[in-house]
């Protein structure tokens, strides 16, 4: 355990090594494109490759084929990158390939300002890629979430055999703090579930109890089958009602399954007494909670509640923290996304958008003001 | 007794059996096509570097996109992989650069491979990396139902260029050749031992290997071609395709006109991508 002055993509690197990730597969784009210069360093001394690929396409495939290989692998990109990886992601949800996407929200549409921050992926990382999948993301608002996220997004990986997406942002990502770096055996690594059956008996998508299959490498005489079309516990494409309903909603199933493995939050000031509930997310929440600080100062009875894990949420988390408050105001850097998600399962209180857009981050004074004219 | 007993007749008795998921069969293909005497070449090559011990089965990773000669992973007993159309090259660096022991090969069709994969293939051969690429060129994308493939002769008819098609067709020999990849050869299923013997040589080398394997598709190309009968069809491509030793690369023009050469276009022994990175990154 040390403790570092890195800056968020840094630490992002630090906690795929950590978590024992070997395999890189990345392509250049801004603010990403330093998560892969950090680990090309770094990177062959721990054992493990990175290789620059001719598109984020090639990059996020050879990163599901190394996954296979039984190599922790992952790719990092921005928006528009991410947008030329969603058809892998879709392979890798059905395929249920453990691999580690990180996106690096820059603000968009297209080329947008690439410089700049903002949250206006949140969406597409739950919905743009086709199907049905339900691909779990994480969103650090800090160098240190940056690194606990990552090993986490690893852990969730290998465990329910799913891509995990790290959601951070321009500010996360540049900004500088101290963050505590870990030895490899002080914290909790996951390592995908391996088949217990003898290779003739193998079937690769026949789940545990847990809904989740062993899987089986490459190499390992296993003869194991890589399945695009819908298939069967065996990997055999199957145009049959009962097949396809049966293994997608296990593929819904088994991330729902493992929600407590998934899930994380932090509540500040949150207690029986507080009548207004700020619920913000990844560099948004820094200005979110400074501006709930200010106003408590002032007497109102405010508190936040700040999502770790963007997607699936667990509904139950949402009902509790909300149930007793007046109003929710959701706070985020778009024009109102994530709060059609937490409206969904909030009954009483009164939902209000906080949608500030920023190339920097919404500031204190900004989600002051806002919020300060509907209390 | 009968000397055709039943047991005797069933396809499990196929001496490339143990390289089948033969309770997957009888395959998709259809009547004519050439994917099958392709794969069932590859296979045979497969089975003399096993028996002569230079290979390992269970190293043996088929890598597939989409498109029907893609369909060759599901049926292959070895690891393999069906994924999402003109990525297979991709997907198959992967696995190759995380674990090099593996021997990893890339069966696609002319549209995966050259089509909607061709920067993935441009960018292999240029890197040398250590796969093999099999393109089975049917000069049509068949299994969509007939439309205009990079290699569909000009002025044909497909569903997508009902007045004729008005592209050249891409040499991709010539294009990978281009990249000096080890090995660049072009086979076709009218000569199988060619096939086998193109694939028995690859598999004894390092770095990229490409092998196109002209084949015939009556279905879907015959039809648009007017030669719907797979046995007219094979005796067409037959009179087009011509062997030659060590053919130049300006010979590989992909002319349905003026014939097709067989041949290996390319044979180089430089150290493959998995040892030039061991060399940079010590």
């Amino acid at each position: 355990m040390k403790l570092e002055f890195m800056s968020g993509n840094m630490a992002i690197a630090e906690g795929a090594i950590t978590a024992g990730m070997r395999f890189f597969a990345g392509y250049p784009i801004t603010p990403a494109s330093d998560i892969m210069e950090y680990l090309a360093e770094v990177l062959p001394e721990k054992g493990g490759l990175v290789v620059q690929y001719e598109d984020e396409i090639a990059s996020i495939n050879a990163a599901l084929g190394a996954s296979w290989a039984g190599v922790k692998s992952m790719t990092a990109t921005s928006g528009p990158g991410f947008s030329l990886m969603v058809e892998a992601l879709s392979l890798a949800a059905i395929t249920e390939t453990p691999v580690v996407v990180a996106d690096i929200m820059r603000a968009g549409p297209s080329t947008g300002v690439p410089t700049k921050t903002s949250q206006s992926d949140v969406f597409q990382v739950r919905y743009a890629p086709h199907g049905e999948h339900l691909i779990p993301a994480l969103a650090p608002w800090s160098v240190q979430e940056a690194y606990d996220l990552t090993i986490k997004a690893f852990n969730i990986s290998e465990l329910v055999r799913t891509p995990v997406i790290l959601l951070s942002d321009a500010v996360v990502a540049h900004m500088w703090e101290s963050a505590i770096i870990k030895d490899v055996n002080e914290v909790e690594i996951v390592n995908r579930k391996k088949p217990s059956t003898p290779p003739n008996e193998y079937m690769p998508y026949k789940p545990d109890e847990d809904l989740i299959p062993p899987m089986a490498n490459f190499g390992e005489g296993y003869k194991v089958l890589v399945e695009s079309l819908a298939h069967d516990e065996r990997g055999y494409y199957r145009q049959s009602n009962d097949v396809y309903r049966k293994l997608i909603w296990r593929l819904i199933n088994k991330v729902k399954r493992h929600i407590d493995k998934i899930y994380d939050y932090e509540t500040y000031y949150l207690n029986n007494e507080t009548e207004y509930l700020i619920i913000s997310y990844g560099s948004t929440a820094r200005s979110a909670l400074a501006a709930v600080r200010d106003l408590r100062r002032k007497g109102v009875k405010v508190g936040m509640f700040r999502p770790k894990t963007l997607w699936p949420t667990k509904e139950e988390v949402i009902k509790e923290v909300t149930k007793d408050v007046k109003k929710v105001f959701v706070v985020e850097n778009n024009t109102g996304k994530m709060v059609a998600e937490f409206e969904r399962y909030i009954k009483k209180a009164e939902v209000v958008s906080i949608p500030i857009l920023s190339l920097d981050i919404p500031t204190p004074e900004e989600i002051l003001e806002v919020v300060s004219s509907w209390l | 007794m009968a000397v055709t007993s039943e047991a005797s007749l069933r396809y499990s008795t196929h001496p490339l059996d143990k390289y089948l998921r033969a309770d997957r069969l009888p395959h998709i293909w259809c009547s004519g096509c050439g994917i099958g005497v392709a794969l069932g070449s590859i296979l045979r090559a497969i089975d003399r570097r096993v028996r002569e011990g230079s290979l390992d089965p269970s190293k043996v990773v088929f890598v597939t996109g989409i498109g029907c000669s893609a369909r060759a992973s599901f049926y292959v007993g070895f690891d393999s992989a069906h994924t999402i159309h003109g990525r297979a090259i991709a997907f198959a660096s992967g696995a190759k650069l995380a674990n090099p022991e593996l021997q990893v090969m890339v069966v696609g069709g002319d549209g995966d491979i050259a089509g909607i994969g061709g920067n993935h293939l441009i960018h292999a051969a240029r890197r040398n990396l250590d796969i093999i690429v099999f393109m089975i060129t049917n000069f049509v994308y068949a299994m969509t139902g007939g439309q205009l493939a990079p290699t569909t002769p000009q002025g044909l008819y497909t569903t997508t260029t009902p007045h004729g098609n008005p592209e050249r067709p891409l040499n991709v020999i010539k294009l990978v050749s281009a990249l000096m990849p080890n090995y660049v050869a072009r086979a076709s299923i009218t000569h199988p031992p060619l096939i086998e013997q193109y694939t028995y040589k690859a598999l004894g080398m390092e770095g990229f290997r490409f092998i196109e394997i002209m084949s015939t598709c009556p279905e879907v190309f015959g039809r648009h071609a007017g030669y719907r009968d797979p046995v007219t069809l094979y005796n067409v491509l037959r009179s087009k395709v011509r062997v030659k030793q060590n053919p130049h690369v300006d010979e590989s023009e992909l002319s349905w006109e003026s014939g097709i050469v067989l041949g290996e276009y390319l044979i180089r022994n430089e150290p493959g991508y998995v040892r030039k990175l061991k060399e940079v990154v010590r």
